[in-house]
C-alpha cells in the first residue's frame, strides 16, 4: 500500500517535469473517476461490513461436516457470495485446514472468494457493464472449481 | 442516474442513522458492523487514491500504439504474459482491476487480455500470496497459481469469442 502512494508520487513527478498541463489533465481525470465511483465502493463496504458478521462462525459449521464433494461446492458457492480481505481470509482457511477439512475444499473457498465477486457487482458493473460481468463472473466460478480440483488431485485427495 | 443517486443516499442514510442507533443504545450487533465496516475501510479506501491517479495519468501517457501492440487483438499470446505481469502488479486485487482494465480496453487492448488480467489480478496478488503461503504452504499456493494459468486463458479466449460475435462494447467511465 505504501509503495503504491510512492509510486503514485513518483509518478505525478516525472508526468509534471514532462509536461505540467497535461498532468493536471490526467489528475482532474483521476479525481472525477475516483469521485463518480467512489459511492459504489461505498456500497460494496456496507454489503461487506453485513454480510462478514454471520460469515465466518457459519463457514467453519457448515465446511466441517460435508463430504468432499458436497464440500467442494460449498465452498465455490460461499466464497462467490462473500468477500473478505486476504488478512482476514487466509487465517480462517489455516483454522480450516488445522479443522482437517481437505485442501480441495480450502481452495475452493480461498479461489471463489477472490475471483468470483457478487458484492462487488455495484463496481464491476460500472466498468465492465451487466453483461460481462455475469459472463465474468460464471468463468471466474469455472477457473475457481477447476483450481480446487486440481489442488484435490496433487493431494491426494481425490483419485482419478 | 438521478434515481441511482438517490438511492445510494438512501442506503447511506439509513447506514450511518443504524450505527449511529446502535451506538446510543449500545446494540452490539450494530457495533461489530460499523467495526468491520472501518476494517474493510481502512484496507480499500486508501488504496483507490493513488490508484486512480495512476488511471488518470495513464490515460493522458499511454499511447493507443503501446497498448494495441502489448495487448490487442493482433499481438498474440505476449499479451497474456503482459497481463500476467500486469495483474501480478496490481494492488489492491480485483477492486483495482476493473478500473484499470476499463482504461485497457479503451486504449486498444482485447477482450482477453482485460478478462485475463482482471482474473489474474485477483488471484496474482503478491503480498496475498505470500501470506497464503506462509498459513497454508507454499505447496499450496504453487499448485493455486500454476493451475489457474490455463484456465484463466482459456476462459479470456472464450469470453472474447462470445463478445466479439455479439459486437459488445465496454462501457467508457468518464
Amino acid at each position: 500500500m505504501i509503495a503504491l502512494y510512492i509510486v503514485a508520487v513518483i509518478a505525478i513527478i516525472i508526468s509534471f517535469i514532462v509536461d505540467k498541463g497535461k498532468t493536471f489533465k490526467g489528475l482532474k481525470m483521476g479525481l472525477k473517476k475516483f469521485l463518480k465511483i467512489l459511492p459504489n465502493y461505498l456500497m460494496i463496504l456496507i454489503i461487506i461490513a453485513f454480510v462478514l458478521l454471520i460469515s465466518e462462525d457459519f463457514i467453519i459449521d457448515y465446511l466441517t461436516q460435508n463430504t468432499i464433494f458436497i464440500g467442494m461446492i460449498s465452498a465455490l458457492i460461499i466464497g462467490s457470495i462473500t468477500m473478505m480481505p486476504g488478512f482476514i481470509a487466509y487465517p480462517l482457511a489455516g483454522i480450516l485446514v488445522n479443522k482437517g477439512i481437505p485442501y480441495m475444499v480450502v481452495a475452493a473457498f480461498v479461489s471463489s472468494l477472490m475471483l468470483v465477486g457478487v458484492v462487488t457487482y455495484p463496481v464491476e458493473k460500472e466498468y465492465m457493464g451487466m453483461k460481462a460481468t455475469i459472463y465474468r463472473n460464471i468463468g471466474a466460478f469455472f477457473v475457481a472449481g477447476m483450481i480446487a480440483i486440481i489442488t484435490g488431485i496433487s493431494y491426494g485427495e481425490v483419485i482419478i | 442516474m438521478t434515481r441511482k443517486k438517490f438511492i445510494n443516499l438512501v442506503v447511506a442514510l439509513s447506514f450511518a442513522l443504524f450505527i449511529i442507533i446502535s451506538f446510543i443504545i449500545d446494540f452490539d450487533f450494530g457495533i461489530r458492523v460499523w467495526d468491520n465496516f472501518l476494517l474493510f475501510a481502512k484496507d480499500m479506501l486508501l488504496i483507490l487514491p493513488p490508484a486512480f491517479v495512476l488511471i488518470g495519468l495513464f490515460n493522458v501517457w499511454a499511447k493507443r500504439e503501446t497498448i494495441e501492440k502489448g495487448f490487442g487483438q493482433k499481438s498474440g499470446f505476449k499479451k497474456y504474459i503482459w497481463s500476467f505481469l500486469l495483474a501480478s502488479t496490481t494492488v489492491g486485487g480485483t477492486f483495482m482491476a476493473f478500473p484499470v482494465a476499463n482504461a485497457l480496453y479503451h486504449k486498444g487492448a482485447s477482450y482477453s487480455s482485460i478478462f485475463s488480467y482482471v482474473t489474474a489480478a485477483s488471484l496474482f496478488m503478491i503480498p496475498m500470496s505470500v501470506m497464503e503461503a506462509t498459513i497454508l504452504g507454499i505447496k499450496f499456493t504453487a499448485i493455486r497459481l500454476l493451475s489457474s494459468i490455463p484456465f484463466i486463458i482459456l476462459t479470456a479466449i472464450i469470453l472474447e469469442k462470445i463478445f466479439r460475435k455479439q459486437n459488445y462494447k465496454i462501457p467508457e467511465s468518464k
